[in-house]
Protein backbone atom coordinates (compact mmCIF):
# COMPACT_ATOMS: atom_id res chain seq x y z
CA UNK A 1 0.00 0.00 0.00
CA UNK A 2 1.01 3.57 -0.75
CA UNK A 3 1.82 5.90 2.15
CA UNK A 4 -0.02 8.27 3.14
CA UNK A 5 2.81 10.79 3.70
CA UNK A 6 6.59 9.46 2.10
CA UNK A 7 9.33 11.82 3.03
CA UNK A 8 12.71 10.80 1.41
CA UNK A 9 16.19 12.23 2.70
CA UNK A 10 14.45 15.53 3.06
CA UNK A 11 16.53 18.90 3.64
CA UNK A 12 15.81 22.29 4.28
CA UNK A 13 18.60 24.96 4.46
CA UNK A 14 18.13 28.97 5.62
CA UNK A 15 21.58 30.57 5.39
CA UNK A 16 23.83 29.10 7.62
CA UNK A 17 21.48 27.00 9.17
CA UNK A 18 20.03 23.00 8.09
CA UNK A 19 16.58 23.33 9.88
CA UNK A 20 15.77 20.00 8.61
CA UNK A 21 18.77 17.43 7.94
CA UNK A 22 18.08 13.98 5.14
CA UNK A 23 15.12 12.83 6.96
CA UNK A 24 13.18 9.88 5.97
CA UNK A 25 9.70 8.47 7.08
CA UNK A 26 6.69 6.80 5.57
CA UNK A 27 3.16 6.92 7.27
CA UNK A 28 0.67 4.49 6.57
CA UNK A 29 -2.50 5.00 5.69
CA UNK A 30 -4.59 6.21 8.60
CA UNK A 31 -1.68 6.47 10.88
CA UNK A 32 -1.43 8.91 13.48
CA UNK A 33 2.48 9.66 14.35
CA UNK A 34 3.56 12.20 16.55
CA UNK A 35 6.45 14.84 15.68
CA UNK A 36 8.62 15.29 18.50
CA UNK A 37 11.55 17.63 19.51
CA UNK A 38 12.64 20.29 21.26
CA UNK A 39 12.09 24.56 19.67
CA UNK A 40 14.42 24.55 16.77
CA UNK A 41 14.40 20.88 15.84
CA UNK A 42 12.79 21.13 12.46
CA UNK A 43 9.14 19.75 13.39
CA UNK A 44 7.44 22.85 12.00
CA UNK A 45 9.69 23.07 8.91
CA UNK A 46 8.56 19.16 7.97
CA UNK A 47 5.37 20.29 8.41
CA UNK A 48 5.44 23.04 6.24
CA UNK A 49 7.37 21.46 3.62
CA UNK A 50 4.95 18.74 3.39
CA UNK A 51 1.77 20.93 3.10
CA UNK A 52 3.88 22.46 0.33
CA UNK A 53 4.92 25.85 2.37
CA UNK A 54 8.26 25.90 2.05
CA UNK A 55 10.23 24.22 -1.13
CA UNK A 56 12.83 21.34 -0.17
CA UNK A 57 16.32 22.29 -0.41
CA UNK A 58 16.81 18.58 -1.10
CA UNK A 59 14.67 15.36 -1.05
CA UNK A 60 11.39 15.39 -1.58
CA UNK A 61 8.40 15.34 0.07
CA UNK A 62 4.77 12.95 -1.16
CA UNK A 63 1.62 13.52 -0.05
CA UNK A 64 -1.19 10.70 -1.76
CA UNK A 65 1.36 10.16 -4.27
CA UNK A 66 1.81 13.96 -5.32
CA UNK A 67 5.08 15.44 -4.95
CA UNK A 68 4.89 19.08 -2.74
CA UNK A 69 4.79 21.77 -3.50
CA UNK A 70 5.43 20.74 -7.48
CA UNK A 71 1.83 19.04 -7.42
CA UNK A 72 0.21 20.41 -4.68
CA UNK A 73 -3.07 21.03 -6.55
CA UNK A 74 -3.77 17.25 -6.99
CA UNK A 75 -3.85 16.88 -3.37
CA UNK A 76 -4.57 20.23 -1.43
CA UNK A 77 -8.47 19.65 -1.02
CA UNK A 78 -7.67 16.29 0.30
CA UNK A 79 -5.70 17.66 3.31
CA UNK A 80 -6.02 20.26 6.10
CA UNK A 81 -3.85 21.61 8.67
CA UNK A 82 -4.01 23.12 12.26
CA UNK A 83 -2.13 25.59 14.06
CA UNK A 84 -1.95 28.12 17.15
CA UNK A 85 0.57 30.20 14.96
CA UNK A 86 -2.20 30.68 12.26
CA UNK A 87 -5.32 32.49 12.72
CA UNK A 88 -8.91 32.93 11.63
CA UNK A 89 -10.14 36.20 10.44
CA UNK A 90 -11.51 37.40 13.51
CA UNK A 91 -14.10 39.96 12.56
CA UNK A 92 -15.77 36.99 11.13
CA UNK A 93 -18.23 35.06 12.88
CA UNK A 94 -18.06 31.16 13.28
CA UNK A 95 -19.98 30.34 10.13
CA UNK A 96 -18.90 33.01 7.82
CA UNK A 97 -15.15 31.38 8.34
CA UNK A 98 -16.76 28.12 7.94
CA UNK A 99 -18.51 28.59 5.09
CA UNK A 100 -15.80 30.32 3.21
CA UNK A 101 -13.39 28.03 3.86
CA UNK A 102 -16.08 25.17 2.98
CA UNK A 103 -16.20 26.82 -0.13
CA UNK A 104 -12.40 26.69 -0.73
CA UNK A 105 -12.82 23.22 -0.09
CA UNK A 106 -15.92 22.67 -2.61
CA UNK A 107 -17.34 20.98 0.17
CA UNK A 108 -20.84 19.63 -0.73
CA UNK A 109 -23.82 20.40 1.06
CA UNK A 110 -22.28 22.48 3.31
CA UNK A 111 -24.49 24.05 5.55
CA UNK A 112 -25.80 20.40 6.25
CA UNK A 113 -21.43 20.20 7.18
CA UNK A 114 -21.22 23.26 9.19
CA UNK A 115 -24.38 22.17 11.29
CA UNK A 116 -23.15 18.72 11.69
CA UNK A 117 -19.13 19.65 12.56
CA UNK A 118 -20.50 22.41 14.72
CA UNK A 119 -22.15 20.04 16.83
CA UNK A 120 -19.31 17.60 17.01
CA UNK A 121 -17.18 19.92 18.36
CA UNK A 122 -19.77 21.74 20.28
CA UNK A 123 -19.73 25.16 18.60
CA UNK A 124 -23.56 25.45 17.64
CA UNK A 125 -24.09 28.49 20.22
CA UNK A 126 -20.87 30.41 18.34
CA UNK A 127 -21.78 30.07 15.06
CA UNK A 128 -23.07 33.83 14.74
CA UNK A 129 -20.66 35.00 17.22
CA UNK A 130 -17.35 36.81 15.75
CA UNK A 131 -14.59 34.71 15.71
CA UNK A 132 -12.39 37.10 17.70
CA UNK A 133 -14.64 37.70 20.46
CA UNK A 134 -14.23 33.48 21.81
CA UNK A 135 -11.82 32.26 24.19
CA UNK A 136 -8.78 30.62 23.20
CA UNK A 137 -10.28 27.06 23.93
CA UNK A 138 -13.52 27.67 21.08
CA UNK A 139 -10.73 29.60 18.94
CA UNK A 140 -8.62 26.56 18.89
CA UNK A 141 -12.50 24.54 18.35
CA UNK A 142 -12.97 27.07 15.44
CA UNK A 143 -9.64 26.43 14.04
CA UNK A 144 -10.25 22.48 14.17
CA UNK A 145 -13.45 22.84 12.51
CA UNK A 146 -11.98 24.92 9.47
CA UNK A 147 -9.41 21.83 9.52
CA UNK A 148 -11.68 19.04 9.85
CA UNK A 149 -14.38 21.04 7.22
CA UNK A 150 -13.31 19.02 4.07
CA UNK A 151 -13.13 15.53 6.04
CA UNK A 152 -9.37 15.44 5.19
CA UNK A 153 -7.47 12.12 4.21
CA UNK A 154 -4.53 13.72 5.57
CA UNK A 155 -4.55 16.17 8.48
CA UNK A 156 -1.52 17.80 9.52
CA UNK A 157 -1.56 19.63 13.39
CA UNK A 158 1.07 21.74 14.99
CA UNK A 159 0.55 21.89 18.60
CA UNK A 160 -2.95 21.58 18.57
CA UNK A 161 -3.24 22.04 22.57
CA UNK A 162 -0.61 24.69 22.65
CA UNK A 163 -1.74 27.05 25.02
CA UNK A 164 -4.86 24.94 25.77
CA UNK A 165 -6.24 24.05 29.95
CA UNK A 166 -5.73 20.17 30.73
CA UNK A 167 -9.62 19.79 30.66
CA UNK A 168 -10.49 21.53 27.36
CA UNK A 169 -6.84 20.31 25.41
CA UNK A 170 -8.27 16.73 26.72
CA UNK A 171 -11.42 17.36 24.93
CA UNK A 172 -9.92 18.02 21.76
CA UNK A 173 -7.75 15.59 21.79
CA UNK A 174 -10.48 13.23 22.45
CA UNK A 175 -11.94 14.53 19.38
CA UNK A 176 -9.14 14.00 17.00
CA UNK A 177 -9.03 10.36 17.99
CA UNK A 178 -13.14 10.10 17.13
CA UNK A 179 -12.32 11.81 13.73
CA UNK A 180 -9.08 9.84 12.62
CA UNK A 181 -11.53 6.34 13.71
CA UNK A 182 -14.30 7.64 12.09
CA UNK A 183 -12.58 9.01 8.64
CA UNK A 184 -9.06 6.50 8.33
CA UNK A 185 -7.64 9.80 8.03
CA UNK A 186 -3.84 9.82 8.39
CA UNK A 187 -2.53 12.62 10.92
CA UNK A 188 0.75 13.40 11.60
CA UNK A 189 1.23 15.48 14.77
CA UNK A 190 3.80 17.76 15.96
CA UNK A 191 3.53 18.31 19.60
CA UNK A 192 5.73 19.46 22.79
CA UNK A 193 3.02 17.53 24.31
CA UNK A 194 4.14 14.25 25.77
CA UNK A 195 0.84 12.84 27.16
CA UNK A 196 -0.62 14.11 24.37
CA UNK A 197 1.58 11.72 21.88
CA UNK A 198 1.03 8.76 24.33
CA UNK A 199 -2.26 9.12 24.03
CA UNK A 200 -2.93 9.63 20.71
CA UNK A 201 -0.04 8.25 18.43
CA UNK A 202 0.76 4.45 17.43
CA UNK A 203 4.16 5.71 16.17
CA UNK A 204 6.73 8.40 17.74
CA UNK A 205 9.43 10.40 15.44
CA UNK A 206 11.69 11.91 17.92
CA UNK A 207 13.95 15.24 15.89
CA UNK A 208 16.61 17.22 17.31
CA UNK A 209 18.46 19.39 15.15
CA UNK A 210 16.48 18.40 12.25
CA UNK A 211 17.60 15.36 11.93
CA UNK A 212 15.34 12.07 13.32
CA UNK A 213 16.80 10.73 16.53
CA UNK A 214 14.25 8.13 16.62
CA UNK A 215 11.75 6.49 15.36
CA UNK A 216 9.35 3.94 17.23
CA UNK A 217 5.99 3.04 18.54
CA UNK A 218 5.65 4.74 22.18
CA UNK A 219 5.96 1.42 24.32
CA UNK A 220 9.14 0.29 22.58
CA UNK A 221 10.62 3.81 23.18
CA UNK A 222 10.05 3.42 27.02
CA UNK A 223 11.37 0.57 26.95
CA UNK A 224 14.63 0.53 24.67
CA UNK A 225 15.29 4.01 27.16
CA UNK A 226 14.15 2.26 30.29
CA UNK A 227 11.89 5.43 31.33
CA UNK A 228 8.32 5.25 32.74
CA UNK A 229 6.71 8.23 30.44
CA UNK A 230 7.70 9.69 26.80
CA UNK A 231 8.74 12.73 28.42
CA UNK A 232 11.65 11.32 30.40
CA UNK A 233 12.64 9.63 26.76
CA UNK A 234 12.24 13.20 24.99
CA UNK A 235 14.36 14.56 27.93
CA UNK A 236 17.00 11.74 27.24
CA UNK A 237 16.73 12.48 23.36
CA UNK A 238 17.13 15.98 23.91
CA UNK A 239 20.20 15.96 26.39
CA UNK A 240 21.92 13.53 24.53
CA UNK A 241 21.59 10.41 27.15
CA UNK A 242 20.20 8.26 24.48
CA UNK A 243 23.42 8.51 22.31
CA UNK A 244 25.74 7.67 25.53
CA UNK A 245 23.30 4.93 26.27
CA UNK A 246 23.82 3.63 22.47
CA UNK A 247 27.64 4.68 23.51
CA UNK A 248 28.11 2.77 26.40
CA UNK A 249 26.59 -0.43 24.64
CA UNK B 1 -16.86 21.69 -9.52
CA UNK B 2 -16.21 24.16 -12.09
CA UNK B 3 -12.80 24.57 -12.91
CA UNK B 4 -11.97 25.92 -16.08
CA UNK B 5 -8.72 24.08 -16.86
CA UNK B 6 -7.01 21.27 -14.52
CA UNK B 7 -3.63 21.11 -13.23
CA UNK B 8 -1.95 24.34 -11.83
CA UNK B 9 -3.48 26.72 -13.99
CA UNK B 10 -7.16 25.49 -13.08
CA UNK B 11 -9.82 28.58 -12.34
CA UNK B 12 -12.67 27.78 -10.41
CA UNK B 13 -15.27 30.14 -10.10
CA UNK B 14 -16.28 29.00 -7.08
CA UNK B 15 -13.18 29.61 -5.20
CA UNK B 16 -12.84 33.37 -6.31
CA UNK B 17 -16.56 33.41 -5.44
CA UNK B 18 -15.58 32.69 -1.56
CA UNK B 19 -12.78 34.87 -1.49
CA UNK B 20 -14.58 37.76 -2.78
CA UNK B 21 -17.50 36.50 0.07
CA UNK B 22 -15.12 36.34 2.93
CA UNK B 23 -14.13 40.20 2.34
CA UNK B 24 -17.74 41.37 1.78
CA UNK B 25 -18.02 39.81 5.21
CA UNK B 26 -15.44 41.80 6.04
CA UNK B 27 -16.46 45.03 4.85
CA UNK B 28 -19.83 44.11 6.63
CA UNK B 29 -18.24 43.92 9.96
CA UNK B 30 -16.82 47.19 10.13
CA UNK B 31 -18.07 50.55 9.52
CA UNK B 32 -15.06 52.36 10.05
CA UNK B 33 -13.47 50.52 6.98
CA UNK B 34 -16.34 51.26 5.04
CA UNK B 35 -16.22 55.01 6.00
CA UNK B 36 -12.68 54.83 4.93
CA UNK B 37 -13.13 54.09 1.35
CA UNK B 38 -15.35 57.34 1.36
CA UNK B 39 -13.73 59.48 3.67
CA UNK B 40 -10.17 60.43 1.85
CA UNK B 41 -11.90 60.81 -1.49
CA UNK B 42 -14.22 63.11 -0.54
CA UNK B 43 -11.52 65.51 1.17
CA UNK B 44 -9.84 65.52 -2.33
CA UNK B 45 -12.66 66.43 -3.86
CA UNK B 46 -13.42 69.24 -1.65
CA UNK B 47 -9.62 70.58 -1.61
CA UNK B 48 -9.12 70.37 -5.35
CA UNK B 49 -12.79 71.05 -6.45
CA UNK B 50 -12.96 74.43 -4.39
CA UNK B 51 -9.54 75.09 -5.69
CA UNK B 52 -10.72 74.73 -9.22
CA UNK B 53 -13.62 77.15 -8.35
CA UNK B 54 -11.29 79.97 -6.86
CA UNK B 55 -8.84 79.95 -9.73
CA UNK B 56 -11.30 79.43 -12.32
CA UNK B 57 -12.70 82.96 -11.40
CA UNK B 58 -9.81 84.33 -11.73
CA UNK B 59 -8.08 83.39 -15.09
CA UNK B 60 -9.40 82.87 -18.43
CA UNK B 61 -7.64 79.61 -19.64
CA UNK B 62 -9.10 77.90 -16.40
CA UNK B 63 -12.25 79.29 -17.12
CA UNK B 64 -12.12 77.02 -20.35
CA UNK B 65 -10.45 74.11 -18.40
CA UNK B 66 -13.57 74.11 -16.21
CA UNK B 67 -13.57 70.18 -14.41
CA UNK B 68 -9.98 69.47 -15.34
CA UNK B 69 -8.77 69.11 -11.79
CA UNK B 70 -11.86 67.57 -10.63
CA UNK B 71 -11.58 64.89 -13.44
CA UNK B 72 -8.11 64.62 -12.96
CA UNK B 73 -8.54 64.10 -9.12
CA UNK B 74 -11.38 61.57 -9.75
CA UNK B 75 -9.42 59.90 -12.25
CA UNK B 76 -6.13 60.01 -10.13
CA UNK B 77 -8.89 58.13 -6.99
CA UNK B 78 -9.75 55.38 -9.60
CA UNK B 79 -5.87 54.39 -10.04
CA UNK B 80 -4.65 55.00 -6.52
CA UNK B 81 -7.94 53.75 -4.95
CA UNK B 82 -7.86 50.73 -7.01
CA UNK B 83 -4.26 49.87 -6.09
CA UNK B 84 -5.16 50.27 -2.24
CA UNK B 85 -8.39 48.29 -2.39
CA UNK B 86 -6.39 45.38 -4.23
CA UNK B 87 -3.57 46.05 -1.80
CA UNK B 88 -6.00 46.36 1.41
CA UNK B 89 -7.66 43.53 0.64
CA UNK B 90 -4.83 41.12 0.83
CA UNK B 91 -3.23 42.98 3.64
CA UNK B 92 -6.02 41.83 5.32
CA UNK B 93 -5.12 37.99 5.32
CA UNK B 94 -1.51 38.77 6.75
CA UNK B 95 -2.98 40.86 8.96
CA UNK B 96 -5.19 38.53 10.27
CA UNK B 97 -2.74 35.63 9.93
CA UNK B 98 -4.50 33.92 7.57
CA UNK B 99 -2.11 33.76 4.90
CA UNK B 100 -1.20 30.09 6.06
CA UNK B 101 -4.64 28.42 5.81
CA UNK B 102 -5.40 29.96 2.34
CA UNK B 103 -1.84 29.23 1.23
CA UNK B 104 -2.60 25.42 2.01
CA UNK B 105 -5.97 25.40 0.41
CA UNK B 106 -7.01 24.52 -3.14
CA UNK B 107 -6.79 28.44 -3.75
CA UNK B 108 -4.69 28.63 -6.60
CA UNK B 109 -2.84 32.06 -6.69
CA UNK B 110 -4.65 33.16 -10.10
CA UNK B 111 -7.68 32.77 -8.54
CA UNK B 112 -6.49 34.66 -5.07
CA UNK B 113 -5.92 37.38 -7.38
CA UNK B 114 -8.96 37.55 -9.62
CA UNK B 115 -10.58 37.91 -6.05
CA UNK B 116 -8.44 40.81 -4.96
CA UNK B 117 -9.18 42.74 -8.26
CA UNK B 118 -12.77 42.17 -8.00
CA UNK B 119 -12.64 43.58 -4.08
CA UNK B 120 -10.39 46.30 -5.52
CA UNK B 121 -13.27 47.36 -7.76
CA UNK B 122 -16.41 47.12 -5.20
CA UNK B 123 -13.64 48.97 -2.88
CA UNK B 124 -13.72 51.87 -5.45
CA UNK B 125 -17.48 51.73 -6.32
CA UNK B 126 -17.97 52.19 -2.48
CA UNK B 127 -15.59 55.29 -2.24
CA UNK B 128 -16.09 56.80 -5.80
CA UNK B 129 -19.76 56.45 -6.63
CA UNK B 130 -20.63 58.59 -4.00
CA UNK B 131 -17.86 60.96 -4.47
CA UNK B 132 -18.62 61.51 -8.65
CA UNK B 133 -22.39 62.11 -7.63
CA UNK B 134 -21.17 64.90 -5.01
CA UNK B 135 -19.05 66.68 -8.11
CA UNK B 136 -22.06 66.41 -9.74
CA UNK B 137 -24.19 68.09 -6.73
CA UNK B 138 -21.40 70.60 -5.80
CA UNK B 139 -19.46 71.55 -8.50
CA UNK B 140 -21.40 70.84 -11.49
CA UNK B 141 -18.87 68.54 -12.82
CA UNK B 142 -20.17 65.06 -14.62
CA UNK B 143 -17.57 62.40 -14.57
CA UNK B 144 -20.69 60.43 -16.56
CA UNK B 145 -20.87 62.91 -18.74
CA UNK B 146 -17.56 61.40 -20.70
CA UNK B 147 -19.33 58.41 -21.62
CA UNK B 148 -17.35 55.90 -23.55
CA UNK B 149 -14.15 57.65 -22.93
CA UNK B 150 -14.76 57.46 -19.07
CA UNK B 151 -14.87 53.51 -19.85
CA UNK B 152 -11.50 53.16 -21.66
CA UNK B 153 -9.77 55.83 -19.20
CA UNK B 154 -11.16 53.22 -16.04
CA UNK B 155 -10.18 50.69 -17.68
CA UNK B 156 -6.53 52.03 -18.21
CA UNK B 157 -6.04 53.13 -15.08
CA UNK B 158 -7.89 50.13 -13.34
CA UNK B 159 -5.45 47.80 -15.28
CA UNK B 160 -2.28 49.76 -13.87
CA UNK B 161 -3.38 49.61 -10.27
CA UNK B 162 -3.92 46.22 -10.23
CA UNK B 163 -0.03 45.59 -11.62
CA UNK B 164 1.09 48.05 -8.84
CA UNK B 165 -1.10 45.76 -6.31
CA UNK B 166 -0.03 42.49 -7.88
CA UNK B 167 3.38 43.58 -7.26
CA UNK B 168 3.12 45.16 -3.99
CA UNK B 169 1.21 41.77 -2.89
CA UNK B 170 3.97 39.77 -4.18
CA UNK B 171 6.96 41.85 -2.09
CA UNK B 172 4.92 41.31 0.86
CA UNK B 173 4.52 37.52 0.59
CA UNK B 174 8.32 37.56 0.31
CA UNK B 175 9.08 40.19 2.41
CA UNK B 176 6.18 39.89 5.05
CA UNK B 177 4.96 42.93 6.91
CA UNK B 178 8.02 45.06 6.68
CA UNK B 179 7.01 45.82 3.53
CA UNK B 180 3.54 46.93 3.79
CA UNK B 181 4.43 50.69 3.64
CA UNK B 182 4.86 49.95 -0.27
CA UNK B 183 1.27 49.22 -0.52
CA UNK B 184 0.36 53.22 1.38
CA UNK B 185 2.73 54.66 -1.02
CA UNK B 186 3.99 53.17 -3.94
CA UNK B 187 1.51 54.41 -5.94
CA UNK B 188 2.50 58.11 -5.24
CA UNK B 189 5.71 57.46 -7.03
CA UNK B 190 3.49 57.66 -10.17
CA UNK B 191 1.62 60.85 -9.11
CA UNK B 192 4.29 63.11 -10.63
CA UNK B 193 5.47 61.18 -13.07
CA UNK B 194 2.36 60.59 -14.69
CA UNK B 195 1.37 64.36 -15.10
CA UNK B 196 -1.74 64.21 -13.29
CA UNK B 197 -2.17 68.01 -12.82
CA UNK B 198 -0.31 68.96 -15.49
CA UNK B 199 0.33 68.31 -19.18
CA UNK B 200 3.33 66.14 -19.75
CA UNK B 201 5.26 69.37 -21.68
CA UNK B 202 5.54 70.37 -18.37
CA UNK B 203 8.06 67.69 -17.26
CA UNK B 204 12.45 68.52 -18.65
CA UNK B 205 12.56 66.17 -21.91
CA UNK B 206 14.42 63.13 -20.77
CA UNK B 207 11.56 63.49 -18.06
CA UNK B 208 9.27 62.70 -20.58
CA UNK B 209 10.35 59.38 -21.92
CA UNK B 210 10.02 57.67 -18.50
CA UNK B 211 6.46 59.90 -18.40
CA UNK B 212 5.13 58.09 -21.47
CA UNK B 213 6.55 55.08 -20.63
CA UNK B 214 3.79 54.63 -17.91
CA UNK B 215 -0.06 53.97 -18.94
CA UNK B 216 -1.70 56.89 -16.63
CA UNK B 217 0.28 59.11 -18.22
CA UNK B 218 -2.05 58.71 -21.72
CA UNK B 219 -5.03 58.46 -19.38
CA UNK B 220 -4.37 61.80 -17.96
CA UNK B 221 -3.25 63.77 -21.55
CA UNK B 222 -6.46 61.72 -22.99
CA UNK B 223 -8.87 63.73 -20.05
CA UNK B 224 -7.31 67.12 -20.86
CA UNK B 225 -7.91 66.68 -24.05
CA UNK B 226 -11.45 65.91 -23.81
CA UNK B 227 -12.45 68.70 -21.10
CA UNK B 228 -10.40 71.50 -22.93
CA UNK B 229 -10.38 70.60 -26.67
CA UNK B 230 -13.47 68.15 -26.32
CA UNK B 231 -11.63 65.58 -28.39
CA UNK B 232 -11.58 61.65 -27.68
CA UNK B 233 -7.38 60.70 -28.61
CA UNK B 234 -8.24 56.82 -29.13
CA UNK B 235 -4.99 56.59 -30.01
CA UNK B 236 -3.34 57.65 -26.50
CA UNK B 237 -5.93 54.88 -24.79
CA UNK B 238 -4.51 52.47 -27.30
CA UNK B 239 -1.42 52.66 -26.20
CA UNK B 240 -1.75 52.63 -22.44
CA UNK B 241 -3.73 49.77 -23.45
CA UNK B 242 -0.78 47.58 -25.06
CA UNK B 243 1.46 49.15 -22.26
CA UNK B 244 -0.74 47.75 -19.26
CA UNK B 245 -0.70 44.53 -21.41
CA UNK B 246 2.77 44.46 -20.69
CA UNK B 247 3.00 45.64 -17.33
CA UNK B 248 0.03 43.44 -16.25
CA UNK B 249 2.16 40.42 -18.01
CA UNK B 250 5.37 41.25 -16.26
CA UNK B 251 3.28 41.63 -12.96
CA UNK B 252 1.59 38.70 -12.75
CA UNK B 253 5.12 37.11 -13.64
CA UNK B 254 7.07 38.73 -10.65
CA UNK B 255 3.83 37.64 -8.27
CA UNK B 256 4.61 34.20 -9.13
CA UNK B 257 8.49 34.07 -8.68
CA UNK B 258 8.27 36.26 -5.96
CA UNK B 259 5.40 33.43 -4.29
CA UNK B 260 7.96 31.05 -5.66
CA UNK B 261 10.93 32.66 -3.73
CA UNK B 262 8.58 33.15 -0.33
CA UNK B 263 8.04 29.57 -0.73
CA UNK B 264 11.90 28.96 -0.48
CA UNK B 265 12.23 31.43 2.53
CA UNK B 266 9.59 29.84 4.36
CA UNK B 267 7.86 32.78 4.59
CA UNK B 268 4.29 31.59 4.06
CA UNK B 269 3.43 30.65 7.33
CA UNK B 270 5.27 33.73 9.08
CA UNK B 271 3.17 36.90 7.85
CA UNK B 272 4.91 39.04 10.21
CA UNK B 273 7.92 41.39 10.16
Amino acid sequence: MEPAIAVDQLVKVYGATRAVDGISFALAPGSMTGLLGGNGAGKTTTIAMILGLVTPTSGSAKVLGAEMPRQRYRVLHRMNFESPYIDMPHRLTVRQNLKVFGKLYAVADLGARIADIAEQLELTEFLDRPTGKLSAGQKTRVALAKALINRPDVLLLDEPTASLDPDTADWVRARLEGFRKAQGATVLLASHNMAEVERLCERVIMMKRGRIEDDDTPQRLLTRYGRQTLEEVFLDVARGRGEAREAAQ
Amino acid sequence: MSAFAAGPIAFAPHRVAAMVLRYLYLLRSSWPRVLELIYWPTMQLFVWGFLQLYISQNAGFFARAGGMFIGAVLLWDILFRGQLGFSVSFLEEMWARNLGNLMISPLRPIEFVAALMIMSIVRLAIGMVPVSLMAITMFGFNIYGMGFALAAFFANLILTSWSVGIVVSGVLLRNGMGAESLAWTLMFVLMPLTCVYYPVATLPPWLQFVSWALPPTYVFEGMRALVMDHVFRADLMAQALGLNALYFAAAAVAFLQLLKSARRQGSLLQSGE
